[in-house]
């Protein structure tokens, strides 16, 4: 119980992950939908960290490979709010179940 | 149920910190009498906090993330998101991740998410606007989600991990960070610097205006 290992850290960051796919699949605000990717690679990002620490072998490639996660997450992040802010104007609302304006 | 949720956060994020601040002095002592002449060092006596530490954190990010699936408001969400990362970059100093948890606060709690609030006041004629689910399609996502968890959980608890151990290599250093990104991870290094050009510029020319 009191001894913290590899799996406590693995459950705490599947759980999180799931939690981040159900509020992807949950939300339909645009800007929700991306609050529940963040928290999928925050998950994702757990499990990096987390191997890298109790891998023994003195390398910190998990920490490194993590920062380039966080690094993509924030440029996606910015690329997604303004693809929020041109779908807001041109249909006046981010609900993303009305940008079916493509469908036949 | 949201309000409860509420309460149980702001009860744990002081204690999250109390615990923080008086394990910090604990793990200062441990590296003292470590081996790390050898660069190795066996895993901190401290068990009991770091235990109350790893909960604490957990207990804060598995709470807000709870908040954040049922919370209908976009605004709350992205309050109780600020939970969520802070306490990940706790969890990653649990973990001697010390630069991914500093650099986690800085571009995690302090630019992405005030990208997002900006990103929620800039798209909605009310930040209080709600935009209504389904309750077949709430239950029907969470079955899936919940089925999904068992089966990733049954995974990892089953899992054996032959490399898994408690030695701590003294690692995660500036210097290892920076040698790395100039060697082995140079291509990358390179590729994610012209990854944000672009994004920076396509970014700008979606959101300009007419």
């Amino acid at each position: 119980m009191f001894e913290i290992g590899l799996t406590h850290y693995l459950v705490v960051a599947t759980l999180l992950f799931v939690m981040g796919i159900f509020v992807m699949i949950t939300k339909r605000n645009a800007i929700g939908i991306l609050i529940g990717v963040e928290m999928v690679l925050n998950g994702a990002n757990i499990n990096l960290v987390a191997f890298n620490r109790y891998n023994g072998m003195g390398n910190i490639d998990g920490q490194i490979v993590s920062l380039f996660v966080i690094v993509l997450a924030a440029a996606e992040a910015a690329l997604a709010v303004a693809i929020c802010m041109n779908f807001y104007k041109n249909l006046n609302t981010v609900d993303v179940d009305h940008g079916d304006t493509l469908a036949g | 149920m949201t309000l409860r949720l509420k309460k149980i956060l702001l009860l744990m994020t002081p204690l999250a910190i109390a615990m923080f601040i008086a394990a910090a002095p604990v793990h200062a002592a441990d590296t003292d009498l470590s081996l790390s002449d050898q660069g190795i060092q066996t895993s901190a006596d401290g068990g009991l906090l770091e235990a109350l530490m790893f909960y604490a954190c957990a207990g804060v990010i598995l709470a807000s993330g709870l908040a954040i699936c049922l919370s209908k408001n976009i605004v709350r969400m992205a309050v109780y998101l600020f939970g969520t990362l802070a306490a990940v970059a706790l969890m990653y100093f649990l973990l001697l991740a010390n630069f991914i948890g500093v650099i986690q606060l800085i571009v995690y709690a302090g630019g992405t998410l005030i990208l997002l609030i900006f990103g929620v006041m800039l798209t909605s004629k009310s930040p209080w606007a709600k935009f209504e689910v389904k309750r077949s399609e709430l239950i029907a996502a969470g079955v899936v989600c919940a089925l999904f968890a068992g089966m990733l959980l049954f995974v990892v608890v089953n899992a054996e991990w032959p490399l898994e151990t408690d030695a701590v290599v003294v690692g995660s250093s500036m210097t290892q960070f920076g040698t790395g990104l100039l060697t082995n991870y140079l291509v990358p290094f390179e590729a994610i610097s012209v990854l944000l050009l672009v994004v920076m510029i396509g970014a700008a020319y979606m959101a300009r205006q007419e």
